[in-house]
């Protein structure tokens, strides 16, 4: 693994690659505004990235053209060698859901099921899973984010920090190549932050998960195996 | 998860309605009301419907054959024959009692239509019933009593005496048997115009539930009638009941293709009854669409608000993988789960008011004023149309749930 493999070059065999990806909103239009400008990196397998940068330099951007719920303006991005450029919705779909799981700030639960039920919702939606399997699965992740007792409980009668350690465990269902997390411990206090930082980082060893981390939090980044900056759209190793 | 032998999108789709108990109570107490209006009313008319055919047809044939109309015939102007022609006023030619030409034949070619299902032959004609000082002008009916009951029933009409018609029986009305003051037993002499007459004994006394119909009409065999009206071996019509009643005009219509006899059936002689049907049977239908159209509309706008309220789930579910079909199943899934339970709901409230109507509604004799008539058919195709109403409002929800970019969802 290299030591930092935020390169500006695709690096064969990455998880993630992107080379001069642009993102423009209402592009042609008086509004229009560049939120990116040509950011090329490489993320390998098991790297384990902190992203940083103030509120509005297109950090989320990013993550989110990563995370396939967006697509660029210009360039390429490649997940897990397979080139999006021209994907289908259906396609893009399927590889988000099967190589790519995501933590944000906000648990985003479904209240009206468990947590268990919760953990199982990716496997439930790919269809294909038996459900001896998916249920295994689902119980594994939950006691490996220590949350055993409440395997049962519904979303909302669990605290803020369990609630977010129910969401990166299903952020994991699906064993994906990579996990976003988008200030995972932003709306947390400093016990659960470290708690969540610990499971991340439990994950990306054990599993060999790549783990890309926005945050604020200069003391978490400092933990990570690798830094990037975000300033105004471009990309700055750090 | 409890239900995970089931597809994703029902487990989801139901998970939502459970979530949003209050709001899914709602909207189903309103679609159940909507449905039981429409239960009630289409049952209630049906059974209208039916009752007044019913007692419509239980007193007349579903086609009665006559001879065919005497006519006046003009020579033609242009015929040699005819000499010169100066034609001021053409009078129509007075009706005279006719036959139905080779009737015996034309019975059995009837008979052998499968839309037929019973023909019964009748001599009929004025007469003037006497019983000591009292009279009344009658209308004689000479029947084939087993071949005639089955037709108007007359059997189950009996309210003295008994339906056989033997020698010199005779059957009259209950206000005929009242104005002559004569009872099971009495004797009643007939006398045509002609003035000829026969004594005949009261066999028995009937009620058709009609006063005109009980003053003057009186069965007698079909022999007796031949005898007094002077037409031995004749018929004046032919009463034909049909398998569907509502292809009598269809089926007469047949009738005058191949026989020389006017055919009229009971639609075209209950026109106004006709008419007083299909004027229901519009202002039912009127009543059905706008009732659910606003089922439709209640159902919409519950999915529209609970997509906007799920919208970060519903992007998080994308984020996740779930493919726009998935999304647009759950909701699909809902609208046609609310259309279907509501539609059980409101089948159960309607039932329930039919019920409690129909032992509201009753005749001065204790028996219901209208039968209903709850069937399978109603209760299927309510279900039907409550699952597809259901779906079809949903689409535009569906739709919108599905388009529903994850990215901007999870930010808002």
């Amino acid at each position: 693994m290299p030591e930092n493999s935020v390169t500006p070059a695709a690096f064969e065999g990455a998880v993630v690659c992107l080379e001069g990806v642009q993102k423009i909103y209402n592009a042609g239009t008086p509004t229009e505004a560049q939120v990116l400008h040509d950011i090329s990196l490489s993320l390998m397998r098991g790297d384990f990235t902190a992203v940083m940068g103030p509120s509005g330099s297109g950090k989320s951007t990013l993550l989110h053209l990563i995370g396939l719920l967006d697509r660029p303006s210009a360039g390429s991005l490649k997940i897990d060698g397979v080139e999006t450029n021209g994907l289908s919705h259906l396609e893009i779909t399927r590889l988000r859901g099967h190589r790519i799981g995501f933590v944000f700030q906000y648990h985003y639960l479904i209240q009206a099921f468990t947590a268990l039920e919760n953990v199982m919702m990716p496997m439930l939606g790919a269809a294909g899973f038996p459900n001896a399997a998916m249920r295994e699965r689902a119980r594994w992740l939950i006691d490996q984010v220590e949350l055993g007792p409440w395997v049962n409980r519904l979303a909302n009668e669990l605290s803020g920090g369990q609630q977010q350690r129910v969401a990166l465990a299903r952020a994991l269902a699906m064993n994906p190549a990579l996990l976003l997390a988008d200030e995972p411990t932003g709306n947390l206090d400093s016990r659960s932050a470290d708690a969540i930082f610990a499971l991340l980082q439990r994950f990306n060893t054990a599993e060999g998960t790549t783990v890309l981390f926005v945050t604020h939090n200069a003391a978490l980044a400092s933990r990570c195996r690798s830094r990037i900056n975000v300033i105004d759209g471009r990309l700055t190793s750090g | 998860m409890n239900h995970s032998w089931l597809p994703f999108e029902w487990i989801v789709a139901m998970r939502f309605l459970r979530q949003g108990r209050l709001q899914t109570l709602f909207i189903l107490a309103g679609i159940a009301i909507g449905v039981a209006v429409i239960v009630f009313m289409s049952a209630m008319l049906t059974g209208l419907r039916a009752n007044f055919i019913r007692r419509v047809l239980s007193a007349q044939a579903h086609i009665q054959l006559l001879p065919p109309l005497a006519i006046t015939r003009i020579q033609d102007p242009a015929d040699p024959r005819a000499g010169p022609v100066h034609l001021a006023v053409v009078q129509a030619p007075p009706q005279r009692r006719q036959h139905i030409d080779q009737w015996q034949s034309l019975v059995n070619e009837l008979k052998a239509l499968p839309q037929i299902r019973t023909v019964s032959p009748v001599a009929s004609g004025s007469a003037l019933a006497i019983r000591g000082d009292a009279s009344a002008g009658v209308t004689l009916i000479g029947v084939v009593p087993d071949q005639h009951w089955r037709i108007i029933h007359l059997d189950e009409k009996i309210v003295r005496g008994h339906a056989e018609l033997t020698g010199g029986d005779l059957l009259i009305g209950t206000d005929l048997a009242s104005d002559l003051g004569v009872d099971i037993a009495d004797k009643v002499r007939l006398q045509v115009a002609e003035g000829f007459a026969l004594v005949f004994t009261v066999r028995g006394i009937f009620d058709l539930g009609n006063r005109g119909a009980n003053k003057q009409s009186v069965f007698l065999t079909l022999k007796n009638a031949q005898a007094l009206l002077h037409i031995a071996g004749a018929v004046t019509s032919l009463e034909v009941n049909v398998e569907d009643v509502d292809q009598a005009q269809i089926i007469a219509e047949t009738i005058t293709q191949f026989a020389n006899v006017q055919a009229n059936s009971w639609i075209k002689t209950s026109a106004q009854f006709f008419t007083a049907i299909q004027a229901q049977t519009t202002a039912n239908v009127a009543i059905r669409f706008f009732v659910g159209l606003a089922v439709a509309l209640g159902i919409a706008s519950v999915l529209v608000v609970s997509v906007v309220q799920r919208s970060r789930e519903i992007g998080i579910l994308r984020a996740m993988g779930i493919s726009r079909a998935q999304v647009l199943r759950v909701f699909l899934l809902q609208g046609a789960l609310l259309g279907l339970g509501g539609s059980i709901l409101g089948c159960l409230i309607g039932t329930g008011a039919l019920l409690l109507w129909q032992s509201l509604m009753r005749n001065p004799d204790g028996t219901p004023m209208v039968q209903l008539f709850l069937n399978t058919t109603l209760f299927l195709s309510t279900f039907a149309l409550g699952s597809l109403t259901g779906l079809g409002a949903a689409v535009t929800p569906a739709i919108r749930a599905a388009r529903l970019d994850p990215a901007t969802a999870i930010r808002a």
